[in-house]
């Protein structure tokens, strides 16, 4: 937040208005956002063209190919004794994945609110529920490679191109989510020892902690998330 | 904005604060949706009616996620546009790379038809 040298808040000016303003001052140009969830926003802006990219090429295989596109429908089908339902486990991995952005929403807020316990528990939650998601995709992927023989240059069902996409694709998608976990257990570390309440130093930046960083942590998660509702929709319901 | 401006008067809080309430409900739409997108491939939906509604779907929950999730909705707009406007050249991109698929695809139709 802007002030003046006698403490007061100045009101900036909204709109088109300001984003000259704020792009045009010799200042920071991200107003109340702190520099670490800034630089997370221009991390994620760059991971969004890594992922269209990888996203992209599929649309361009499966769009080049003669040969039919293997069906994910009945690829990802998984029976419970009874008949197959069609693409269960991925709508699982949704909701799962769904569910770990809304505790760590929650986590955020409680954040804010100064309230260690109840935020180190819901993002130990969207951890639990993260690690339950990446545990489901080694699932799938056995069932892919060793059941069904699907490898990255070939696969029993058709066009060649659909195990290099899958792999490439959910791999990717996978460790991020994996590091997502990791970081997410750090931070909850932190908040645990309350190292946001005393304003502990950092060991590798030196700077003040801050509940700040859980939201950081948080546009990372539902980024995760983001990306695999594209996934989703391109990738397995096309 | 009027709330993120209400927050900023009083002081201390730089960060996103917000009722409960807007997340759980944004939860539960998130739920919805997906659970009609999944319903798509249920039904066995085909065609354009398919690819209509899983975009829309698709769009829709990201979407909520950003506004909402990610707070996109309550910031200033240097950073939303800082953002935003570069994953327009994406569109750019997928125009030219269906374009290229296609033409890909026509000559494999004509040389691997010849081939056989």
């Amino acid at each position: 937040m802007t002030q003046s040298h006698t403490g007061q808040a100045v009101a900036r000016p909204e709109g088109l208005q300001g984003i000259v303003a704020d792009w045009s001052s010799d200042q920071r140009a991200f107003k109340k956002v702190p520099w670490g969830k800034a630089m997370m926003w221009i991390f994620l802006l760059s991971d969004t063209f890594i992922f269209s990219c990888f996203l992209l090429s599929y649309m361009t295989v499966r769009m080049s190919t003669t040969v039919p596109w293997p069906n994910p429908s009945e690829i990802f089908a998984l029976s419970f004794g009874g008949a197959p339902i069609p693409l269960i486990l991925i709508a699982i991995m949704t909701f799962i994945l769904i569910s770990s952005s809304g505790t760590m929403v929650l986590a955020v807020n409680y954040g804010y609110r100064k309230d260690r316990v109840r935020t180190m528990t819901f993002m130990l939650i969207t951890a639990a529920l993260g690690a339950t998601f990446v545990g489901m995709q080694a699932f799938e992927w056995t069932k892919l490679i060793v059941d069904e023989g699907v490898r990255p240059w070939g696969n029993p069902f058709g066009a060649a191109q659909f195990g290099s996409s899958f792999f490439m694709i959910t791999g990717f998608h996978g460790f991020h989510v994996s590091v997502g976990v990791l970081f997410l257990i750090l931070i909850a570390r932190k908040v645990w020892r309350g190292e946001f309440d005393n304003e502990a130093r950092g060991f590798f930046t030196s700077r003040k902690g801050n509940y700040e960083i859980v939201e950081t942590m948080g546009l990372y998660w539902h980024f995760v998330d983001l990306v695999w509702v594209f996934i989703f929709a391109l990738f397995y319901l096309w | 904005m009027a709330n993120a401006e209400a927050q900023a008067a009083k002081g201390h809080v730089e960060g996103q604060q917000h009722p409960l309430g807007i997340y759980l409900k944004i939860w539960a739409w998130l739920f919805v949706l997906s659970t009609f997108s999944y319903l798509v491939d249920y039904f066995h939906l085909e065609g354009y009616l398919r690819w209509t509604l899983i975009l829309t779907f698709m769009f829709m929950k990201a979407g909520l996620i950003i506004a909402v999730f990610m707070h996109m909705w309550w910031e200033r707009l240097a950073l939303v546009y800082a953002i935003g406007l570069p994953t327009i050249l994406l569109m750019v991109f997928i125009f030219l790379m269906t374009h290229e698929a296609d033409n890909t695809f026509l000559i494999r139709g004509l040389f691997f038809a010849a081939g056989t």
